[in-house]
């Protein structure tokens, strides 16, 4: 015999005339609407965290990256002494550079995913769920947070290795995770945004390289802004890469390397991660069109 | 009673009419049919009544909500089971289960007992916690079909629900579809390419062509109108929409669209063989 639904309602549609009202056991709204966006953007985060759990090795691989930069185009670099870098080592200099790379490079794939996501239907069976279009976006940007705070406990490790002079004042640590989570989510906010215009795997991969480079090399990530051509710094002071990389160096390391103040950096970083997401989440049906 | 309706119901992608003046009236617990060639405004026509995307022109109802502006309400009252396989193949089932049941905002208390019991219904309860990867292809669309139910949804929407499915698969799926109807009540809202499908499991039928609705009726009201003695409802459909390559050609101008629909029934179908 098949098991029957307890709670099934049968054929009781016609009884009701004009609206609905709600079945028992199914909630409407159980939280405020600023409750309910939250609560929906959790949900978000725990799809991608439940998803890595089963298969963390993206974690690994991605680390191959910042160890390659700071073991091989940092000791080279930092021996030439060909970059001025003040009171703090090049090798030092880098290192919140190379953290915010792979909190980007982390970040900028998000949009691919949801591309696949799109392809497989995923994304319509959650856009068609009462569900804010910017909690999906959110969410996704949180468990890039999540993925890049792995990138940082690599980085780390990599530094102290190195010797570089880290920073261990609780505080601070705080910082850098935060400044982690809300630059991750501006970066994959973009890539959405990216997605959303695009719409195609090949294209996303094309625009995606054309746009970390730029991202990456029009920032202070691995040079100070100080060395640029006017029309770079220009570009480098509406790049948020540049002040992802600001906080971290003023917090990371022993020596406050910063240029502007952290309450400014993380304030541009977290107008420009929901300026982003609230576009990504009018564009966002556009992917499923 | 309609449980769903649209009236003048028009969606255009530029110069493109991909749904043109679409009125359909759905009773309650009936199993409806939407049938057409490739590009014919089907998927845009389902893409309109879930909510993914607004209409040009016109509008549409589900249990007395207009699609465009009560989205919210009409997303609580419908099940939607896209024709790509929506399953997460790296979850487990049962996730899979608690996480939709999340965003459809099931009480804590009932998430549980409620995944368990769909999970059950449509047999699934053995293997919930293996990776939907390791599923076949029948597995996947009862999942499907269980995250659908998850939140008592007044009308299901099937998109293709049995493309790429063994006889086998194809069978069981009808039972389940039949099942439904039968101790549910549910109406359900289902586009096929199968005419031996749409003949077994619909009360009614519309074949759409070119944006348009060209006939609707019964499985049998649609044969006996054709004037052809034992007319199949491939017969109907070849007479409605034409058999001549060119009909094909014109109906493709959906600014490949009809090359994204196509490649991606031929990825599901891969996936699922």
């Amino acid at each position: 015999m098949t098991p029957q639904l307890r709670d099934a309602p049968r054929n009781d549609w016609a009884e009701q005339q004009g609206s609905v009202t709600p079945l028992p056991g199914v909630s409407f709204n159980p939280f405020s609407l600023a409750g309910t966006f939250i609560y929906k953007t959790l949900v978000a985060t725990e799809l991608e965290i439940r998803k890595l759990r089963h298969d963390p090795s993206q974690l690994l691989t991605r680390a191959v990256q910042p160890a390659l930069w700071l073991l091989v185009f940092g000791q080279v670099f930092g021996r030439l002494r060909a970059i001025p870098t003040g009171d703090l080592s090049y090798l030092e200099f880098m290192t919140a550079g190379i953290l915010a790379q792979s909190i980007l490079f982390m970040s900028i794939f998000t949009g691919l995913s949801v591309i696949w996501e799109r392809d497989l239907g995923i994304l319509h069976k959650l856009m068609v769920s009462p569900t804010p279009r910017s909690a999906l976006i959110l969410g996704k940007g949180i468990a890039a947070g999540i993925r890049s705070l792995s990138q940082a406990v690599v980085v780390y490790g990599l530094a102290m290795v190195l010797g570089v002079g880290l920073s261990w004042d609780p505080l601070h640590l705080l910082g850098v995770m935060l400044a982690v989570m809300v630059g991750a989510g501006v970066f994959s906010a973009l890539s959405l945004i990216v997605a959303c215009g695009v719409r195609t795997h090949e294209r996303f991969m094309g625009v995606g390289q054309l746009l970390t480079m730029p991202l990456f090399f029009a920032s202070n990530a691995i040079y100070p802004i100080e060395l640029m051509p006017d029309w770079l710094r220009v570009l480098a002071s509406l790049n948020p890469l540049t002040y992802l990389v600001d906080a971290l160096r003023g917090l990371m390391l022993s020596v406050d390397g910063s240029v502007y103040p952290f309450w400014l950096n993380l304030s541009i970083l977290a107008i420009a991660t929901a300026v982003l997401s609230a576009i990504g989440g009018r564009l966002y049906p556009r992917l499923v069109r | 009673m309609s449980i769903l309706t649209t009236q003048q119901l028009t969606r255009r992608f530029g110069p493109f009419t991909a749904v043109d003046q679409l009125a359909l009236s759905v009773e309650a617990g009936e199993i409806f049919g939407l049938l057409g060639p490739n590009g014919a405004g089907k998927s845009t026509t389902i893409k309109v009544l879930t909510t993914l995307l607004t209409p040009t022109s016109g509008r549409a109802t589900i249990g007395g909500y207009d699609v465009q502006r009560q989205p919210t309400m009409v997303q609580r009252l419908i099940g939607y089971v896209p024709q790509a396989l929506s399953a997460d193949s790296t979850l487990s089932g049962f996730e899979n289960m608690l996480l939709l049941s999340k965003f459809y905002d099931l009480p804590r208390a009932q998430r549980r007992t409620r995944v368990e019991e769909i999970l059950c219904y449509v047999g699934l309860e053995s293997v919930s916690d293996r990776l939907v990867r390791t599923y076949s292809g029948g597995m996947i669309r009862r999942l499907e079909i269980a995250q659908a139910l998850l939140h008592q949804p007044r009308v299901l929407f099937l998109d293709e629900p049995t493309v790429g499915l063994d006889p086998v698969a194809r069978k069981a799926m009808w039972e389940l579809i039949l099942q439904l109807r039968q101790e549910r009540g549910a109406t359900i809202f289902l586009t096929t390419h199968f005419m031996d499908e749409a003949d077994v499991l619909c009360d009614r039928i519309a074949i759409m062509h070119q944006g348009r609705v060209v006939a609707q009726n019964t499985p049998q009201g649609l044969k006996a109108g054709i004037n052809r003695p034992n007319a199949t409802l491939d017969d109907v459909f070849i007479h409605y929409t034409g058999n001549d390559l060119r009909e094909g050609i014109s109906g493709s101008e959906t600014q490949g669209g009809n090359y994204r629909d196509t490649s991606a029934t031929r990825r599901t179908a891969q996936r699922l063989g």
